[in-house]
């Protein structure tokens, strides 16, 4: 049987004490997690081990002995042989080192309770043993995808167990070699302690004062004010930042590795959101940038629609010219709120001053609609066929003659009017569509900077070990006779996959229809709606 | 110890088959495919850049040139990172698992590994490519709800398409040490 033994590399140098850790259920492996070096003593020992088996749920336990013989520590061997009486287990591995050599030596001790079957062969067979080296502190650190959510009580997968088994042994780690106690062990911490104490006291403060502003926001629920609201794409994005200001605030811890991802997420898109948004004010309101906008504005409303403009449009945009400029003032100390939520203002702006193309669209598209179906229904009429509603097809119908003639009279007044309807459906169809495509491409925008993870590609960058696809395998040059010695590394989980798993989800849903039917809609003369947002349904 | 032997692919180039013998249950083959050919790659940039001195002869434009050497740099770059696969290799650790590796010619290196829980078997297939039949090793996934069943195939060096003389040896390898350790 091959045996292989995780053993970590901060306790490559370690002197030379007893090896704590985990032997897998099921497969034939130990996890190494620290070693206590000499001297101690066998009861101290054993009531670490219990202490911490309750406060982590790992079932630790003495693997066996570890020597890398420094001067004046000869003599050893003996002293070694009689431990694995003292902490009983089936298997009893002495791990050794010489220093200028980089293989190490083992030997399992087989203490068999009972006499081995001869059924199965008698003598032991010698055991083959492959060290796996890994890098214990980003193996704690890393979480290893596809994330499986249920207990490991039975992992089926090795290495899942392996990473559970050290992330979950963080209390083993608070007890050190330099701290002065009864034990003294080696781990990752004693390469070097990490904490920072300004990083705790920002931690602390940020959490209280965030936790205030949460409950300033009431959202406001009456009908009327309702349905306006899921209109404007304004107020869809200020409920949808509320709602992630409420996760992100809230004092429950995160539970879970994709719940602290997604808060994590949210909290930077937010910061990013709001720097880009104070840039935008400060680049706006600098050298008259906001005049110029208003006058742009106002020529665009005049000049373009010159010739199909209702009067009172006119007056209308006449009277609030010397307003523009103060209203985009005010309105462009919202971008303080977030670059999105400026976006969202200038889209919702775009749409009030485009309404009477909305409206000449509809009025254009339900006559060109009406014409079109009257023709069909003539045409059919003139041709001797009918539609029939019951049965949903065209069947064949005889008509009187003063039916006939004044159907085809009908059909040829609407034949030569068809051009004149079609021209100006033509127009303000396209005008319409020229208007969607510049809101869709905002909102798309909008999107983005919504749902982007910047946390986790920033993780993934900066980070890498601690989104883990899998893991890889280099072999380490070995000595002849020595057991084969192997270098486990993170293999980071690509950027499409981080992409895809840490996207938050958003309001906003993609057209249902294809460009196919897109087409035929406008063929027959059927209004197109904008991309409607995703709206929450509730019972 | 290390061997290596010369095959050729199925399209008749020249590979060659490395095997390194780290313990008795350990063993790494690497297939290297042939290097990108000097003449290939002056061809290319040569009629890349005849055709578009030719168009600037037309139009009398000088950014068609610029663009034209752009758009030869650029697809070079891109293809030794993304494309030309310099090396694949196929790490066997008996009762751990297989790690699969491929390195491209840029240097970049993209690894998957796959436990020993997981594969229940490593297979010569063949597969009907184009107008011929050819053969390829591929390891079988098992099914976690079917013990009998096949979940995924995994095909091993798709680059670069050794023949049936070399996947043999690979196999053969393979077998002994997933025998050895199960």
């Amino acid at each position: 049987m091959v045996l292989k033994i995780f053993f970590p590399t901060c306790c490559n140098t370690a002197d030379s004490g007893l090896l704590i850790g985990r032997w897998i259920p099921g497969q034939d492996s130990a996890v190494v997690l620290a070693v206590i070096h000499y001297p101690f003593i066998p009861g101290q020992v054993k009531k670490y081990l219990s202490e911490t088996q309750n406060q982590s749920q790992v079932d630790l336990a003495v693997l066996g002995s570890w020597s890398l013989p420094k001067d004046g520590q000869e003599g050893m061997d003996s002293f070694l042989k009689d431990l694995s009486t003292i902490f009983p287990n089936s298997r009893w591995l002495q791990l050794s080192r010489e220093i200028g050599k980089r293989g190490f030596a083992c030997q399992v001790v087989h203490n068999r309770i009972t006499p081995p079957d001869p059924a199965q062969g008698g003598t032991d067979k010698k055991d083959q043993i492959i060290f796996i080296h890994y890098d214990q502190r980003k193996v704690m650190l890393s979480q290893l995808h596809p994330i499986h959510e249920e207990s490991p009580g039975e992992e089926s997968s090795e290495l899942r167990a392996v990473f559970h088994t050290v992330a979950q042994s963080g209390p083993l780690f608070l007890l050190d070699r330099y701290d002065e106690g009864p034990l003294k062990l080696t781990h990752w911490q004693s390469e070097g302690r990490e904490a920072s104490i300004v990083v705790e006291l920002s931690k602390q403060a940020v959490f209280l004062c965030l936790c205030m502003i949460a409950c300033v926001f009431v959202i406001l629920n009456i009908w009327p004010v309702q349905f306006i609201s899921s209109k404007m794409s304004t107020c869809v994005q200020t409920a949808y930042r509320t709602n992630h200001f409420q996760t992100v605030f809230s004092t429950k811890k995160a539970t879970s590795h994709m719940e602290f991802m997604r808060k994590a997420n949210i909290f930077v898109s937010f910061l990013v959101d709001m720097s880009l948004g104070l840039l935008l004010v400060s680049w706006l309101y600098r050298e008259n940038h906001i005049s110029q906008l208003a006058n742009t504005l106002v020529k665009l409303s005049l000049y373009r629609f010159f010739l199909y403009h209702i009067h009172l449009w006119i007056s209308y945009i006449r009277l609030m010219s010397p307003f523009i400029e103060m209203i985009l003032w005010y309105v462009g100390l919202s971008a303080c709120l977030g670059l999105t939520f400026a976006l969202s203002v200038l889209s919702d702006i775009v749409a009030l001053l485009t309404f009477h193309i909305y409206c000449f669209y509809v009025y254009g598209a339900r006559l060109y609609c009406l014409k079109v179906y009257g023709l069909s229904s003539l045409w059919r009429l003139f041709c001797g066929k009918k539609w029939n509603v019951l049965r949903q097809r065209v069947d064949s119908c005889s008509y009187d003659l003063d039916q006939l003639f004044i159907g085809t009279l009908l059909f040829t007044i609407l034949l030569f009017l068809l051009p004149t309807t079609a021209l100006y459906y033509l127009v303000f169809t396209l005008l319409r569509l020229v208007v969607v495509m510049f809101q869709g491409v905002i909102h798309l925008a909008i999107d983005l900077i919504n749902s982007f993870p910047l946390f986790a590609m920033g993780l993934r960058l900066c980070r890498s070990y601690r989104l883990a696809e899998g893991v890889k395998f280099r072999v380490l040059c070995e000595e002849p006779g020595t057991p084969l010695h192997l270098m486990m590394e993170i293999n980071p989980l690509k950027c499409s996959s981080v992409l895809q798993r840490y996207r938050t989800p958003t309001y906003s849903c993609y057209p249902r229809d294809s460009w196919v039917d897109l087409c035929k809609k406008l063929f027959m003369g059927e209004l197109i709606y904008p991309w409607k947002h995703k709206t929450t349904k509730t019972d | 110890m290390a061997e290596k032997n010369e095959f050729t692919d199925i399209n008749g180039k020249a590979i060659l088959l490395d095997c390194q013998n780290y313990s008795s249950f350990c063993r790494e083959f690497t297939v290297s495919s042939p290097k990108v050919s000097l003449c290939k790659v002056i061809v290319c940039t040569c009629s890349v850049w005849l055709f578009a001195y030719a168009v600037f002869f037309v139009t009398e434009n000088t950014a068609v040139l610029s663009s034209a050497i752009i758009i030869t740099l650029v697809g070079m770059m891109m293809h030794i990172h993304l494309v030309k696969v310099e090396h694949e290799t196929l790490l066997i650790i008996g009762s751990l698992g297989v790690q699969l590796s491929t390195s491209y010619a840029s240097g970049r290196e993209s690894t998957t590994f796959i436990e020993m829980s997981r594969i229940k078997d490593i297979v010569i297939n063949e597969a009907v490519y184009m107008q011929s039949i050819i053969y390829y090793l591929c390891i079988l996934i098992k099914d976690s709800g079917d013990p009998n069943g096949i979940a995924s195939v995994v095909p091993l060096f798709q680059s670069s398409k050794p023949r049936l003389n070399c996947l043999v040896q690979v196999y053969k390898s393979c077998q002994a040490i997933i025998a050895q350790t199960r």
